[in-house]
């Protein structure tokens, strides 16, 4: 470049930082002006130009055009979108780095993070998942992976005005929360779902450190108790708190420090307590905020028993919170206080009521007010018939899950196909449902895909394995063809119960918009898996568990693999010789093998047994931090 | 399926004697050569006399590991409200000759032998035959072993149940000709 080109260049980036710092307000109102003025900054830009050239040339039309493209790219939020815009040519795929904020990982093995870093390097929110789902139930060795270290110290150095991470399933020490509440001096959002690997001093040192903090959502994480106040460690002065959830911290709070923190916390709009918090403690901090819009209850049972006049008025404090629109917890609940909350039935979008065991009876009165809920969480304890009471009244219910009060194979199982025939036919507008249960017929969930054609996932556990229709003793394909046939709009599927290759025939001819497949104990043959693996277009997370596949099934799926977030199989029939063909064909996948314990040995009767396959694609081939137990063919 | 009706017979006529595998001696044992308890266990001698059959109590089925799939978080909260305070769980591996699978079964949800063999037997779709004292398995080319602490393996059904339980490390079902080093008569 020559000297006047350089400084031209120089100011441009300068122009450019300034750009970029706009706020959003500022940037919409940009937007009202003509497109070839760029907020002026583009003329001003001309101008100095034509200063410092000596000849009059007009400025270089690619970085008019990158000028442009900034102004444009910054109002494109959907990853997809700019997924697409970052592959139009190198100088979009340069303006478009440098424009994403947010960046969503599927998976923290797909690539480095010094990757990362070096593509993107404006991230303000990051949002990283690690261990696949199945990990979820026992089904993977502790210690497999997934450690946040690398992550919070490459973004670190890279991206100090960070404001928001997200972590799903990743492993989490005190040490990474300590790093992360020291680097980051704005940082905003915190939200740790199914994590593990800290403990309350973690947490401490982030409410302590992170002045800006809105939101600290802990989320179904295994938090350990290391006896630290951490509610005492936020600062003294107003917070900027808007959500805090710590319904699965299993240690006692300090309710003083809770109370407080609640009183001099303006914005806090949602408060996620544990078990700990009694309804007598939950009563102070409803009063003293009465502007919440979510609540997580605790275990809204009373601490004492007092009589009569000398117990807090419960549904008063209710009846004064007027905008709650989400209920939870109600972690060991005691059912005479639950009426307390019917002042806010008929607000109430989002109610869960899965850590509690609550009768047909006790939901009827409760449920009978809740015409504007849109997503309801039970258990199986209400019985088909709260299911009916349900659907008579919640016609805007959008997401139903119903979880097992015993979730052992032989449990009893209140909730049959009954219940479900009776959501599909009162909750017609029903996008998305999760529904455990014993007993369940073919008519019923063909009923649901016939009533319900907004489904956009549908998982449905059989508990019993291999359990045929419970009237007509036939398999469950015709029930889950119907869904994969009728529920156009379907993106994820889970299957249970006796099921044949038949099964697989159809969600591989119909599944056409099936992202996500979850399978345990299904299927006759490798057919099966073929079917699936040719047929589902859009599929990029399978899971299968206990079914007869073998080596030619996952062969069957070589042409896909690369264009998958991964696949995992486990206790299935696969050969290790099968998965290094795999390995060996696709530079570009990571196949790892690894039996359930962390102290695997050589086992002379299943040495060429594979217990499970977890493979992914990745840019930056294996990862070097597999402990001993998992083997990277 | 192997040779079910055999044993429904052996289990009938054998009323006083019968075991599947019931608890041994208190004392150590090695490979068979143990003394064992003489005395049927009393529980099962009830429960059989009563149903007259061994097909109808169905013990509780073998929990599969991770089935069915609700995070341990979940069952971990609805477990404070049951009175029953059901420990970690002891799992434990159990191989079968033959089998390409590997199955993870936890061993404290039986309370004796014969609840831990209907499991098996379901699981692998097997049968294990009939349990002596002295001569072992009978009646099945299958027999039901274990690996203890120590290495050494054993017959399942040698020790009483609660020193098997604790000393379990991984189950085996052998076949035929392998088995006889364990002193039992096939």
């Amino acid at each position: 470049m020559t000297e006047e080109e350089e400084d031209s260049s120089a100011k441009m980036s300068e122009d450019v930082k300034r750009y970029l710092k706009l706020d959003t307000r500022s940037s919409a109102a940009a937007t009202s002006e003509p497109p070839c003025s760029s907020s002026s900054s583009a003329s001003a830009l001309a101008n100095n130009k034509s200063r410092n050239f000596k000849s009059f040339e007009p400025p270089c039309p690619d970085h008019v055009l990158e000028n442009v493209l900034e102004n444009v790219l910054q109002f494109l939020t959907s990853r997809c979108d700019r997924n697409a815009v970052s592959l139009v040519c190198r100088s979009w795929w340069r303006v478009e780095a440098q424009t994403r904020f947010e960046v969503f990982i599927g998976n923290c093995y797909s690539l480095s993070p010094l990757r990362l870093t070096h593509r993107f390097t404006r991230v303000r929110s990051l949002v990283l998942k690690g261990k696949p789902r199945f990990a979820d139930f026992n089904l993977m060795p502790r210690n497999w992976g997934a450690q946040f270290a690398p992550w919070v110290a490459a973004t670190a150095k890279a991206y100090p005005w960070l404001e928001k991470v997200h972590l799903k399933r990743m492993f989490v020490t005190d040490d990474d929360l300590a790093l992360l509440a020291e680097s980051f001096p704005g940082f905003k959002e915190l939200t740790l779902v199914c994590c593990e690997g800290f403990g309350t001093s973690g947490i401490a040192v982030v409410a302590n450190k992170c002045r800006q903090l809105k939101v600290l959502d802990l989320l179904e994480s295994e938090v350990t108790d290391d006896e630290v106040d951490w509610l005492s460690c936020f600062p003294a002065s107003e917070t900027h708190l808007e959500s805090l959830s710590f319904d699965c911290v299993e240690s006692p709070i300090n309710f003083k420090a809770l109370e407080e923190l609640v009183v001099r916390s303006p914005f806090l709009k949602k408060l996620r307590t544990n078990r700990f918090v009694s309804l007598e403690v939950l009563h102070r901090l409803m009063v003293r905020a009465p502007q919440l819009t979510s609540l997580g209850t605790g275990s809204f049972s009373p601490e004492n028993v007092l009589q009569g006049e000398q117990e807090p008025d419960y549904a008063a404090a209710f009846r004064a919170c007027k905008s709650i629109s989400c209920l939870s917890g109600f972690r060991d609940l005691t059912p005479e206080y639950l009426p307390a909350i019917s002042p806010v039935c008929a607000n109430l979008t989002s109610l869960n009521f899965s850590y509690a065991n609550i009768s047909p009876d006790m939901l009827k009165p409760i449920i009978r007010n809740c015409h504007n809920i849109r997503v309801f969480w039970a258990l199986d304890s209400i019985c088909d018939e709260g299911l009916q009471a349900v659907a008579a009244t919640c016609k805007e219910l959008r997401e139903l899950r119903v979880f097992p009060f015993d979730p052992r194979e032989d449990s009893e199982g209140p909730i049959s196909g009954v219940g479900l025939q009776a959501i599909s036919e009162g909750c017609r507008k029903l996008e998305s449902i999760l529904y455990f249960c014993q007993r369940m017929t073919n008519g019923a969930v063909t009923a649901m895909s016939e009533n319900c054609p907004q489904l956009t996932v549908f998982r449905l556990c059989i508990m019993g394995r291999h359990r045929p229709d419970h009237v007509t003793g036939k398999p469950m394909d015709v029930g889950f063809g119907a869904i994969v046939k009728n529920c156009k709009k379907l993106t994820r599927l889970a299957v249970s119960g006796l099921l044949t290759d038949e099964a697989f025939s159809y969600i591989g001819e119909y599944g056409k918009l099936i992202r996500t497949l979850s399978v345990a104990f299904a299927g006759n043959s490798d057919r099966a898996l073929r079917y699936v693996l040719e047929g589902c277009p859009k599929l990029q997370k399978l899971e299968i568990r206990d079914s007869p596949f073998g080596d030619v099934g996952l062969r069957s799926g070589m042409h896909r693999y690369c264009n998958m977030r991964f696949v995992w199989l486990s206790s299935c029939v696969l050969s290790r010789g099968g998965c290094r063909e795999v390995a060996h064909a696709l530079p570009n996948v990571v196949v790892e093998v690894f039996g359930s314990d962390d102290d695997d040995d050589d086992d002379t009767v299943t040495g060429d047994y594979v217990e499970t396959l977890y493979l992914y694609r990745s840019l930056d081939g294996p990862r070097k931090d597999a402990p001993k137990f998992v083997t990277i063919l | 399926m192997e040779k079910v009706g055999d044993y429904d017979e052996l289990v009938n006529l054998k009323a006083t004697e019968l075991r599947l595998g019931l608890p041994g001696t208190e004392e150590t044992v090695s490979c068979g050569k143990s003394n064992k308890r003489a005395l049927p266990d009393d529980d099962t001698e009830k429960e059989i006399e009563s149903t007259g059959k061994t097909e109808t109590a169905s013990p509780p089925k073998a929990q599969i590991v991770g089935w069915p799939p609700v995070r341990s978080y979940r069952r971990n909260s609805i477990q404070t409200k049951k009175n029953e305070s059901e420990g970690q769980g002891n799992y434990v591996k159990v191989s079968m000759d033959g089998a390409p699978y590997l199955r993870k079964i936890d061993l404290t949800v039986y309370k004796k032998y014969p609840e831990l063999m209907k499991s098996l037997e379901n699981m692998f779709k097997f049968s294990v035959g009939e349990y002596f004292e002295r001569e072992g398995y009978k009646g099945s080319d299958f027999v039901p072993t274990y690996e203890d602490k120590d290495g050494d393996w054993m017959l399942v059904g040698d020790v009483p149940w609660e020193m098997f339980v604790s000393s379990c490390k991984r189950l085996r079902i052998m076949k035929g000709s392998e088995v006889k080093g364990l002193g039992c008569g096939v």
